[in-house]
């Protein structure tokens, strides 16, 4: 918005977090090369510069980490849940610390605004390990029976939208129960979950409980099949999750799956106007859209949707896109280049399709991966961008006349992750919530997580919930 | 400046017909959801306001400041004393710029008037029965004609909160309206809805509409005399209510949180929240408005700070 108050740039200083030249994986509590040398490098989405070089970890760099885990998990899985919650405590603690480093770290290596890394992603990482630790010593009050047992080495694998996010997620609830873990980042977001091994050596913890393997899909996939993996926890695409579901099916291993989303943001006649606005502008342009759990579908009540997306655009024209690690920033990079051409690509067809594209205009950085924020309106079901997951700050909007209407559409995706109600109506906000098929479902909010909150999938959005005391029952034996 | 559309400001008049469609018409503005206004004041309180945005903010904060004295104690030298600090607000720096107005009671009127005389700084004056109203609207009216007739360019006045919160929204109505009348030409109305006592943000909502309805130059949040005072939340309401209001009658309408607002920073807060919800047309004393006395000595202080690069403390600026 052009406005006589121009804020000056406000950049959070780069030079707080040290990045090596070069990483290595972090298998049995040491940093090492991989077995046949290979390296990837990793860069800046937001001005493609190459911030470091990691080491790609093969098949036998899989089984060094998965033997060092499992000669592991002996001592840590016999240790009182006191214990373990101790490290678990300390490593919470040590994130709080360093959060500002780790903040730092994620924008640049994920192009994420600091301002959501700082203020979102890094208090709900240490608060992950805080609320596990809190469960290691109460298992047997947990409800899974009186005597409930770690499941062996789990294996992760974890996307590129919330690197360290996804990675507390996984490693706090497996150590929690006494589970130990080899974990493979995204190949394009490394970064910060080799910070995490560094913290893990800070904590002290034993060596060999959590080993981190960087790699692509190759690696992950190597992961996953190792015979001597008891857990299998995947968040990601849906593609990969089915492929996943087919390695590990007929094994023991146990498997959960957080997958893609649609989600289905409903506004009602009687909503709350501004605050639905924000929720909409949260719900989709969060992590510029890069959200599984995005609220991409907007649903709005006929009778309401030429006010409302006149306050939509409005509100889309105040969002300010550029350097990540500028403070005022709200919408920064797209992660990679493959994504910017993902996106990219699926709202081409969406105009070819007949919906009406709009974005609001603003500056486009020359370099680096950049997407603006974009609407579509007179979108139907049976549009594609209506149907796949654009994973990117794209939003359709559809329109429905009765709330029947609102959850016929609503459901009718493949996906079944989140959605959002928006009405100052309490009765409608229960009727309605009780026939969405979604994992999470908010009401006059969007985008909200606590640890003590479980998250996870219907249908194609995947099986098993991460998150409050249902996420210890995927790491234990019941 | 406003643009007028006569014709959608019609069609509002017809809901100011009886209590009845008033009623119906204020309970049918959207709902105001206290979590997410909430949060939306409050993450547009981090952004980041460094160098030259911050000198500009500082500025433009000092030329909105309604620098007011409404204690019982007030004499003619200390309203003069607050007339001279209002146009040159830090004797060290002419290039600080004036404050917009100096706020006092009505029979102090005169005295500011002089003491602001050939300046751009307006006097406003508090009348109606300031601050709790509660007083027939005879005497209201009459104290706010004796406010103009002594030459105040700006009446602040308070609604009746007890007939609001009562339902009485047509006697709330047409006691703006008369006042609105008894300001004549010359001087603009400020309406105080006392937010706190309100208490809810619905309420604040309907009482922003029912204000702007009945002819409010400007919407102000509070006394300064209760203790909830104006927050960021209910200034980003009351915002979001003018920049409604303009959209649905062409009417352009200010804002004047009051009360609370102590420092430099908590005062760019505001600005942000102007700046984002209804931009430019409202950022500049016409349209904005500060009450406050004790905010104004730290502008200085940061002003003074941006310039030299030190902090100087509280001797540096005077004490009036």
């Amino acid at each position: 918005m052009a406005s006589a108050f121009e804020y000056a740039p406000a950049p959070e200083s780069r030079s707080i977090v040290d990045i090596a030249p070069s990483y290595g994986l972090f298998i049995d509590g040491e940093f090492t090369e991989a077995a046949d040398g290979k390296v990837f490098k990793t860069v800046s989405p937001a001005t493609e510069e190459v911030l470091s070089e990691v080491a790609q970890a093969g098949e036998a760099d899989v089984d060094r980490a998965v033997a060092a885990a499992r000669k592991a998990f002996e001592k840590w899985s016999a240790l009182p849940g006191s214990e373990r919650a101790k490290y678990l405590f300390r490593i919470a603690r040590i994130i709080q610390e360093r959060s500002r480093e780790l903040a730092v770290l994620e924008t640049l290596d994920n192009g994420k605004p600091i301002k959501e890394t700082r203020d979102a992603d890094l208090p709900l990482v240490a608060a992950h390990f805080f609320y596990y630790a809190g469960w290691a010593d109460k298992l047997e009050h947990a409800g899974f029976g009186a005597n409930p047992r770690p499941l062996g080495v789990a294996g992760q694998v974890i996307p590129w939208n919330f690197p360290l996010l996804m990675l507390a997620w996984k490693i706090a609830p497996a150590l929690a129960t006494g589970n130990t873990v080899v974990l493979k980042p995204a190949e394009t977001t490394p970064l910060t979950a080799l910070f995490f091994a560094d913290v893990c050596r800070q904590a002290g913890l034993p060596k060999g409980v959590v080993n981190i393997l960087p790699g692509y899909g190759d690696t992950g996939a190597a992961l996953v099949a190792h015979p001597d993996v008891n857990k299998v926890a995947f968040t990601g695409s849906t593609a990969v999750g089915k492929e996943i579901a087919r390695t590990v099916a007929g094994s023991r291993k146990k498997l959960t799956l957080e997958l893609g989303g649609k989600g289905a943001n409903i506004v009602f006649d009687d909503a709350p106007i501004d605050q639905a606005v924000e929720g909409i502008v949260n719900g989709i342009f969060f992590n510029q859209g890069q959200v599984c759990c995005a609220g991409s579908r907007l649903l709005v009540q006929e009778s309401i949707q030429d006010e409302l997306l006149d306050s939509l655009k409005r509100r889309l024209s105040t969002l300010r896109l550029g350097d990540p690690l500028d403070k005022n920033t709200d919408i920064g990079a797209i992660n990679s280049e493959e994504q910017l051409a993902r996106i990219t690509r699926l709202v081409e067809q969406g105009e070819a399709e007949g919906a009406e594209r709009w974005s609001p205009a603003c500056e486009i950085p020359s370099a680096g991966y950049w997407f603006a924020p974009t609407l579509f309106t007179n979108v139907t079901q049976a549009h594609t961008v209506a149907r796949d997951e654009i994973f990117g700050p794209v939003l359709s909007v559809l329109t429905f006349r009765t709330p029947d209407e609102a959850v016929a559409k609503a459901n009718n995706t493949p996906y079944g992750l989140s959605a959002g109600i928006w009405t100052e109506k309490g009765s409608r906000i229960l009727a309605v919530a009780n026939k969405l098929r979604a994992g999470v479902v908010w009401s006059n909010t969007f985008n909200k997580f606590d640890p003590t909150s479980p998250f996870g999938g219907y249908k194609e959005s995947g099986f098993g919930r991460e998150g409050g005391r249902h996420g210890l029952e995927a790491y234990l034996d019941v | 400046m406003p643009t007028t559309a006569p014709n959608a400001a019609h069609a509002l008049a017809d809901v100011t017909a009886s209590d009845g469609t008033l009623r119906r018409f204020l309970h049918g503005l959207p709902g105001v959801d206290a979590v997410g206004l909430e949060a939306r004041a409050a993450s547009l309180g981090t952004r980041s306001i460094k160098t030259t945005a911050k000198a500009y903010a500082i500025d433009l904060a000092i030329s909105m400041v309604d620098l007011t004295t409404l204690e019982g104690a007030d004499t003619p030298g200390k309203v003069r004393a607050l007339g001279a600090k209002a146009v040159h607000p830090d004797p060290t720096d002419r290039t600080t710029p004036s404050t917009a107005a100096v706020c006092v009671y009505p029979d102090m009127v005169a005295t500011a008037k002089a003491a602001v005389a050939g300046s751009s700084v307006k006097v406003a004056s508090v009348a109606t029965a300031f601050p709790a109203g509660r007083v027939p609207l005879t005497v209201k009216l009459a104290d706010v004609r004796e406010a103009v007739a002594a030459g105040a360019d700006e009446i602040d006045m308070v609604i009746d909160r007890g007939a609001f919160l009562a339902g009485h929204f047509m006697k709330v109505y047409d006691e703006i309206v008369a006042v609105r009348e008894a300001c004549g030409t010359e001087a603009r109305l400020k309406v105080i809805f006392e937010t706190g006592e309100l208490s809810t943000y619905d309420n604040i909502r309907r009482a922003s509409w029912l204000g702007m309805l009945a002819g409010a130059d400007f919407i102000k949040t509070s006394t300064g005399k209760v203790a909830v005072n104006a927050t960021p939340a209910n200034t980003l309401l009351m915002l979001e209510a003018v920049r409604d209001f303009r959209a649905q009658t062409g009417i352009q309408v200010g804002v004047k949180p009051a009360g609370g607002i102590r420092t430099s920073k908590d005062a760019i807060k505001f600005l942000v929240l102007v700046n984002e919800t209804v931009g430019e047309d409202w950022l500049d004393n016409h349209w904005f408005r500060f009450g406050a006395s004790s905010l104004l000595n730290d502008l200085l202080m940061q002003r003074q700070k941006l310039a030299t690069g030190r902090y100087s403390g509280p001797d540096y600026v005077t004490v009036d």
